[in-house]
C-alpha cells in the first residue's frame, strides 16, 4: 500500500531534525516541505493551527505535531528498528530524560548563551549541573539507547548539533572532554553515524544564525 | 499485587499527584500513599527524585518514576489489562499526547495567570485567553469522545485523567476570581464532562474540595508575597 509521508521542517530546527533522523533510521521515504517561519505556508497553518510550528509529520493526510510526540508516533507506526526501549521502566526513563532535555537542559544552556557577561557565571552553574546529570546517564553506554541510536539519542541530538556552535560564538567550552568524557564521546559517535551525518545542517550557516540571535538578545537596553 | 510493592509519594492538593491516584484507581491497583511535606522534603523524596525533588513519584518494586504524564503512561503499560488508558491506534495516541502537552505547557499557565491576576484589566485579559484555550479543548473533547461521555469514549482515558485532575484548581480559581471558568454558555460539552468526571468512582475522594484548595492557594500566595517582601 503506497503511503504518503510529508515532513514540514526548517533547514535548522533541531526539533525537526529529530524526525529527519528517525525517518532515516526506519528507512521511510517522505517528502520534505521547507518552511520560512517568517512567512508560514497555508498548509502549515492548516496542519498545525494551534502552534504554527515545525516539525509537522503528515501521514496519509493526517498531521502529527510536537517532535517528541511525532517520534513516538513514528516508532509505533513503523515497528522495525525500534527507537524506544521495550521495557516499561526503561521507556519511562527515556521519556523522563527527553523531557528534562527540553524543559531544563536546553533552557539553561540558552540562558547562558544570551546572558550578559555579568550574569554568565551564575548561568553557567545551572547549565553545567544539568549537563552533569545527563553525563551520568551515559555511564557504560555508547549511546543513551545502548549499542545503537534510539529515541533519547535523537531527543538529545541538539546537544551534538548546536552546543559546539554556541560554544564557538561565546568563546566558552561547556562540554569539555575532562569534565564530560562520556558526553564528549557520545557526541563523536553520534555525529559519525552515517544516518546522522548525512542530515547535518551546514555549520557556517548555523553560526551566522545563532550569532545574529545572540546579538539581538544582548543589544544594549534603551538608554534612560 | 501487594500494596507494599507500589508506593506513591504525593501531596493531596497536587493535580499531578491526583492524576496518578486516579490512574491507579482505574486499574484497581493497591498502593501505599506516602504524603510528603513539600516545605520540608523527606530523604525518600530527595533520593527518589533527585533531579526535580517534586511529587508525584511512583515507586514500583523499588524503582522510582517521576513526572505525572510519564507515570500515567508507565501504569498503563505495566498493568496493561483493561481498562486501557491510552487508545490503541498510534494516531489516536499521538493526538492524546499532543493535547496532554498543550494542557500542561500552554493552557494551565493561562489558568494560573488568571488566578494570580491582581487588577480587573489583567484579569479580563487572562480570562479571555483561558476561554480561548477551553474552546480548543471543547473541540478536542467532541472529536475524541465521539458522542460518548469521556475523552476516552465510554470510559475514562488518559486525557480525562490529565485534564480532569485540574478541575479542583479550576473550581478553586472560580472561587478566588469570582468568574465562571467552566461556563455552559461557552463550553457546554466540557461542563457535562466535568460533572461526569468528578462523580466517577475512580475520582471519588482524590481531588480536594474547591474551598480547601482555594484556601491552600491563598496561603501559598501569602507565603510567596511574604518571601518577596522579606528578600527586598
Amino acid at each position: 500500500m503506497a503511503e504518503e509521508v510529508k515532513l514540514f521542517r526548517t533547514w535548522s530546527s533541531p526539533y525537526a531534525l529529530r524526525i529527519v533522523w528517525a525517518l532515516k533510521l526506519k528507512g521511510i521515504e517522505y517528502e520534505t516541505i521547507f518552511e520560512d517561519l517568517t512567512n508560514k505556508s497555508p498548509s502549515l497553518l492548516q496542519y498545525n493551527p494551534i502552534h504554527g510550528k515545525v516539525p509537522v509529520l503528515v501521514h496519509d493526510g493526517k498531521p502529527v505535531c510536537e517532535s517528541l510526540v511525532i517520534l513516538e508516533y513514528v516508532d509505533e507506526t513503523w515497528k522495525h528498528n525500534p527507537l524506544l526501549p521495550q521495557d516499561p521502566y526503561e521507556k519511562s526513563m527515556a521519556r523522563f530524560w527527553a523531557n528534562f532535555g527540553d524543559d531544563k537542559l536546553m533552557k539553561s544552556i540558552w540562558q547562558l548563551f544570551i546572558a550578559h557577561e555579568k550574569d554568565q557565571d551564575v548561568a553557567a552553574v545551572a547549565a553545567l549541573e544539568n549537563l552533569k546529570l545527563v553525563e551520568e546517564q551515559l555511564k557504560g553506554k555508547k549511546f543513551f539507547h545502548g549499542e545503537t541510536i534510539g529515541y533519547l539519542d535523537l531527543a538529545f541530538g541538539w546537544i551534538a548539533n548546536i552546543v559546539s556552535i554556541l560554544e564557538e560564538i561565546m568563546s566558552l567550552k561547556l562540554v569539555d572532554g575532562e569534565r564530560f568524557p562520556h558526553l564528549s564521546s557520545w557526541i563523536q559517535h553520534f555525529m559519525d553515524a552515517p544516518v546522522i551525518r548525512d542530515c547535518w545542517p551546514p555549520r557556517d550557516k548555523m553560526i551566522i544564525k545563532f550569532q545574529v540571535m545572540r546579538e539581538n538578545y544582548l543589544a544594549p537596553a534603551t538608554p534612560k | 499485587m501487594a500494596a507494599s510493592d507500589v508506593k506513591l509519594l504525593g501531596a493531596r492538593p497536587s493535580p499531578f499527584v491526583n492524576r496518578v491516584q486516579v490512574a491507579l484507581n482505574l486499574k484497581s491497583i493497591d498502593y501505599e500513599f506516602i504524603p510528603q511535606n513539600l516545605a520540608d522534603k523527606s530523604e525518600l523524596l530527595l533520593k527518589s527524585n533527585p533531579v526535580h525533588k517534586k511529587v508525584p513519584v511512583l515507586i514500583h518494586g523499588g524503582q522510582p518514576i517521576s513526572e505525572s504524564l510519564v507515570i500515567v503512561q508507565y501504569v498503563d503499560e505495566v498493568w496493561s489489562g483493561p481498562p486501557s488508558l491510552l487508545p490503541a491506534d498510534p494516531y489516536d495516541r499521538a493526538t492524546v499526547r499532543f493535547w496532554a502537552a498543550y494542557i500542561d505547557e500552554k493552557w494551565s499557565p493561562l489558568v494560573r495567570n488568571l488566578i494570580n491576576a491582581t487588577d480587573e484589566q489583567s484579569k479580563a485579559a487572562a480570562a479571555e485567553k483561558v476561554f480561548e484555550g477551553l474552546k480548543l479543548l471543547e473541540d478536542a473533547f467532541v472529536n475524541s469522545s465521539k458522542g460518548k461521555g469521556f475523552f476516552g469514549g465510554e470510559k475514562l482515558g488518559f486525557l480525562d485523567v490529565v485534564l480532569g485532575c485540574y478541575l479542583g484548581w479550576v473550581r478553586a480559581g472560580e472561587i478566588i476570581t469570582g468568574l465562571k471558568i467552566l461556563d455552559e454558555t461557552k463550553t457546554a460539552a466540557l461542563v457535562g464532562w466535568a460533572e461526569r468526571f468528578t462523580s466517577n468512582k475512580a475520582v471519588d475522594g482524590v481531588i480536594p474540595e474547591p474551598e480547601e484548595l482555594a484556601n491552600f492557594m491563598k496561603m501559598q500566595a501569602r507565603a510567596a508575597a511574604a518571601a518577596d517582601a522579606s528578600s527586598k
